[in-house]
């Protein structure tokens, strides 16, 4: 990474400060680690953990965050915003639409830059992509540093996982341009789910994630193979279509138009109504996430009328449902993508400001089967604050790298370090069921697990002991697809008097969804193994090792007992 | 991970006659691997790259062998939708968007409805670098936004479900109209149905659909295959081409009377079109030769199972016809047999009947020897008597004991002799209970 050049400065370990920050292109955070080892999230001074990414210059004074984004009302000339995925980009790649309402993006000596008057006196100037992002970086910086006390001089950054090289070389030197050595730059996702496998209650799992980043101007969704507390992505999105600024636009929409039914004209004509609107209708719908009423109320929304209305939840559920399917079509294309089903995911990870978005949640409890946990806040109490997982994710990173030397730090995240095979297939045993013939594949590792990898399990034997088959195979799942039992007719409970809703019930009984599960075919077999004369009621212990090569050694003892067997299987 | 998982499935008993070197018996091996990325992230990674590492250092030259195989999760954003924009299309005015070809505005005209959402967002994405008011107003050009405002219209209705269903419902563009008589002369028929087929079937709401075929598809999924578009259940609908409803509460009843007239024009192509397809169906079929082929072949085997009918009703008139014969023949002999018998049993019976009349003669020549048992003439009320007892007592026995009394009386010419043989007689038929004591005086 030969980009991630130190600063001027030279930070050796023992003079680090770290942090993580997530820089967004609509917010950023930033979070630090306590002696405990917890992340937190640092407020800035205004007192907010969502900061912003905008900068607005008001007679040479310099407004970053929150007083920034009000700025885009008077003054959207001198403000900057939705730049960070400018960075490192061509002109002629860049999409320019968020910045309407504010400084737009030029082509100025092969890079971008934006004119603002950000001086008191003289000229506008031309500011670069690279100048505002270390301008907005050292605002954020300064907050980490007046918080904590000491100055911050390192910190992880979080990337969407479709940055190119030249767009991490560009953040990098923007970095460094703002007195910060960059000792990573971490996956958004990554970090998101880092932030929920911290947890102390949080145990080493083999799971499915999909971590959905769901925030103001893109959307982006990664399903993720977390095997032994290790990350593999599988497959990812973007999009740029359905995010946080389109159901701004629905209840923009919504409430212009109640506007044009008392007045005659049409605040999203006029620049500065259409900026009010805006706010407003985004602090409507950060309310509908909490409360299932919201106010909309702007003084002088267009011609001097002050305006005044209110909406409740369902509502806005309702005008937005359009957007809200985009996001479930977004999430269920993914997985698709990576190849598994819905069964197939272990955990839903809600994460970017969007995702307090009770409705989000609830599609997701929809789409995905009861066993798959869904971390929101709306429908788990403990999830983490969604818009706080990335700076929290970046901390933790910053906090376990800090003490190693720059060198050491490239060196265990080149390529040859983390571009490793990974099984295809499940490996397991088989067990018996009530059906003597037919075995039951028992997982043992699971498929997408980077190798060299080592799980054991304790099997049970037959009631009374005796000799014992250990048969290990591979297992690929399918999902099976099967039509219900047709349901006995029930008669009992029809009352005379709603005769009609009864009729309407039953018949939307009649075509019962199918039975979808997931179920194992048995693969190639490995290995067999016999364990003799297991003792009345006793367990068996089987280790599976398989070597970076793919050669598999397997261990069988009887748990408790002396001896055992072991066996190798040769690699590929 | 301290604790292991553990499962209550128990493990089968080892079969008798399982033998493993040291109890171990490799057999096969792992499926190849995926190349992937793992991410440099987090405590356990960590672990992992200290004992891949071992001290060792990688170069630029290790970085590039690694990444070479691994597996890509991210999409090339360049390339794969560019097609050349037609100067006429990017002068349209997005005013008049219900005649706009929107896949054509958004560059996928070889996709359309196949289009996945993916690629549409991606080819929105890349017309709005192109074609942003911003750019156009660097690059120098006035700001004219109205190809944007085309592009953004297009977006909107492709990434709405329901309004590009409408959109895709009269797409024409996707249309492949059905094969005239002279291209299907180049013996393209499977193919060029298939393609017809395969662009009506998007209408479907049942998917997947059927294909077509070739020719060498069996009769089962051809029968599949026709059943499947006979019945077509389609989603398509003709609202897209609705006229305008004017927008203002002053027009209620002309508003009404536009809605109502939509209404029935929906109805009326939605009509049109499942007899258009009904009709596509029917000529497809009329020149289907797998349908000649399968009629020939159901034909052959329905004349095949004629003929097999034929021969065994033949056959079983022919044996009923020979069992009839048979038991004529039976009944025949049999009757014979029972008149030959019958003949003869008549001889036995005459020559029997000649015997009894021959004995009855010597009962009745016996008391004319013995003189009717009176001495001188004898008088008629004598004879009458005697001969009425004669022949009382001759109804009262059977053939053969006619035939032994009148063995007995044969040759007898003493009165009392005869008379003792009668008397005899007579007591053995009262003692039988056949005649009463008293009832043949004369002969006692
Ligand atoms: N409580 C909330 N309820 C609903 N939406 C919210 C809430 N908080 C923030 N948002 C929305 O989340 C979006 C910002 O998400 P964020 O993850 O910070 O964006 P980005 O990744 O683009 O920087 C904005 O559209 C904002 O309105
Ligand atoms: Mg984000």
């Amino acid at each position: 990474m030969a980009a991630e050049a130190a600063p001027a400065s030279g930070t050796t370990p023992g003079e680090r400060h770290a942090i993580g920050i997530a820089f967004g292109n609509s917010n950023s955070s930033i979070a630090y680690t306590t002696v405990e080892d917890k992340a937190d999230v640092i407020a800035n001074e205004d007192g907010d953990r969502q900061i912003p990414s905008i900068l607005s210059y008001v007679d040479g004074e310099e407004y970053n965050g929150q007083q920034a984004k009000q700025q885009l009302i008077r003054n959207s000339k001198n403000t900057v915003a939705y730049f960070r995925d400018f960075l490192g980009q061509d002109f002629k790649s860049l999409d320019p639409t968020h910045c309407h309402a504010s400084a737009h993006p030029q082509e100025h000596n092969g890079t971008i830059a934006f004119t603002i008057q950000d001086k008191e006196e003289g000229e506008p100037s031309v500011v670069t992509i690279s100048e505002v992002t270390t301008r907005h970086l050292k605002r954020l910086v300064q907050s980490a540093s007046d918080f904590t006390g000491k100055q911050v001089n390192s910190a992880v950054l979080t990337v969407p996982t479709n940055f190119s090289e030249k767009q991490k070389a560009a953040l990098t030197k923007a970095a460094n341009d703002a007195g910060l050595e960059v000792l990573q730059l971490i996956s958004e996702p990554i970090a998101s789910l880092l932030a929920y496998d911290a947890r102390a209650e949080a145990k080493v799992a083999d799971k499915i994630v999909v971590v959905a980043d769901l925030g103001g101007t893109r959307s982006d969704v990664a399903v993720i193979a977390s095997r032994g507390g290790m990350y593999t992505i599988l497959a990812t999105a973007h999009d740029y279509e359905f995010a946080g600024a389109q159901l701004d636009k629905v209840l923009q929409d919504h409430f212009a138009k109640e506007f044009i039914k008392w007045n005659t004209t049409d605040p999203r004509e006029n620049a500065r109504s259409l900026a009010k609107l805006k706010l407003e209708a985004e602090a409507t719908k950060k309310a509908l996430s909490i409360g299932t009423n919201a106010n909309f109320s702007v003084e002088s929304l267009a011609e001097g009328i002050d305006f005044a209305s209110t909406i409740n939840r369902l509502r806005y559920e309702t005008i937005a449902r359009k957007i809200f399917d985009g996001f479930n079509r977004l999430i269920e294309g993914v997985v698709k993508k990576a190849g598994l089903d819905v069964l197939e995911i272990d955990e839903v990870i809600l994460s970017g400001g969007t995702s307090h978005t009770p409705k989000i949640a609830s599609n997701m409890s929809a789409i995905f089967p009861s066993t798959t946990t869904i971390l929101a806040p709306s429908t788990t109490p403990t999830a983490i604050n969604p818009s706080e997982l990335q700076a929290r994710g970046a901390a933790l990173q910053a906090s376990l790298i800090q003490e190693y030397e720059k060198e050491d730090i490239e060196q265990s995240t080149h390529p040859a370090v983390t571009t490793v095979k990974h099984l295809t297939n499940a490996i397991g045993v088989m067990t018996i069921t009530g059906d003597i013939d037919k075995g039951l594949f028992t997982p043992i590792i699971a498929a997408e697990t980077a190798v060299p990898a080592r799980r054991t399990i304790h099997i049970a034997t037959p009631k009374e002991g005796g000799d014992v088959l250990i048969k290990i195979v591979e297992g690929g799942s399918h999902i099976k697809v099967s039509k219900p039992e047709p349901k006995p007719k029930t008669n009992g409970d029809k009352k005379g008097d709603d005769d009609s809703d009864d009729s309407d019930v039953s018949d939307s009984d009649d075509e019962p969804e199918d039975v979808r599960e997931k179920v194992w075919k048995v693969g190639t077999v490995l290995a067999e193994a016999a364990i003799k004369g297991v003792k009345k009621g006793g367990k068996i212990e089987v280790m599976i090792n398989v070597a970076g090569d793919l050669a598999v050694t397997v261990t069988c003892r009887e748990v408790g007992g002396k001896g055992g067997v072991r066996g190798n299987v040769s690699a590929p | 991970m301290a604790t292991h998982t553990q499962v209550n499935l128990p493990l089968p008993v080892l079969p008798d006659n399982w033998s493993g070197e040291k109890d171990f018996k490799p057999i096969g091996k792992l499926s190849a691997a995926t190349q992937r990325s793992i991410e440099p992230v987090g405590p356990h990674f960590l672990a992992h790259a200290r004992r891949a590492r071992h001290k060792r250092t990688f170069s630029e030259d290790d970085r590039i062998q690694a990444q070479e195989n691994v597996k890509k999760v991210e999409d090339d954003d360049s390339g794969e939708i560019s097609e050349p924009e037609d100067p006429m299309m990017l002068s349209r005015d997005a005013k008049d968007w219900k005649s706009q070809d929107h896949y054509a505005v958004l560059g996928l005209s070889k996709y359309r409805y196949k289009a996945t959402e993916e690629q549409i967002k991606r080819a929105h994405r890349k017309k709005v670098l192109r074609h942003h008011p911003d750019k156009k107003a660097a690059a120098g050009s006035t700001e004219d936004d109205s190809f944007f405002k085309c592009i953004q219209k297009a977006t909107e209705i492709l990434l709405d479900p329901v309004k590009r269903r409408q959109f895709d419902s009269v797409d024409e563009h996707a249309d492949v109209e059905p094969p005239t008589k002279k291209q299907l002369k180049d013996g393209k028929y499977y193919k060029l149905w298939s393609n017809v087929f395969k662009s009506e079937g998007r209408f479907s709401r049942i998917q997947p659909v059927p294909k077509f075929g070739d020719e060498n598809s069996n009769k089962e999924d051809v029968d599949t295959f026709y059943n499947f578009f006979y019945n077509f259940d389609s989603w398509r609908s003709f609202e897209y081409q609705d006229e305008d409803v004017p927008d203002d509460n002053e027009n209620r009843d002309q508003k009404r009377h536009m809605e109502r007239k939509n209404n029935n024009a929906r109805k009326k192509k939605k009509t049109e079109d499942s007899a258009r397809l009904r009709k596509l169906v029917d000529d497809a079929m009329a020149g289907d030769e797998r349908i000649k082929r399968f009629r020939q072949e159901a034909n052959a085997s329905k004349n095949k199972k004629r003929l097999e009918k034929e021969a065994a009703e033949k056959k079983a008139l022919d044996d009923a016809k020979a069992a009839k014969e048979a038991e004529a023949k039976a009944s025949k002999e049999a009757e014979e047999k029972a008149k030959s018998e019958r003949e003869q049993g008549k001889k036995a019976k005459e020559a029997a009947k000649a015997a009894v009349k021959k004995n009855r003669r010597v009962l009745k020549g016996s008391v004319k020897d013995a003189n009717y048992f009176v001495s001188g003439d004898a008088p008629a009320s004598v004879i009458d008597a005697v001969l009425n007892d004669v022949e009382l007592v001759q109804g009262k026995i059977d053939a053969d004991e006619t035939a032994a009394l009148a063995g007995k009386l044969n040759g007898l010419k003493i009165a009392d002799e005869i008379k003792g043989v009668w008397s005899a007689e007579v007591k053995r038929l009262v003692s039988a209970g056949k005649v009463k004591d008293g009832d043949v005086k004369s002969l006692a």
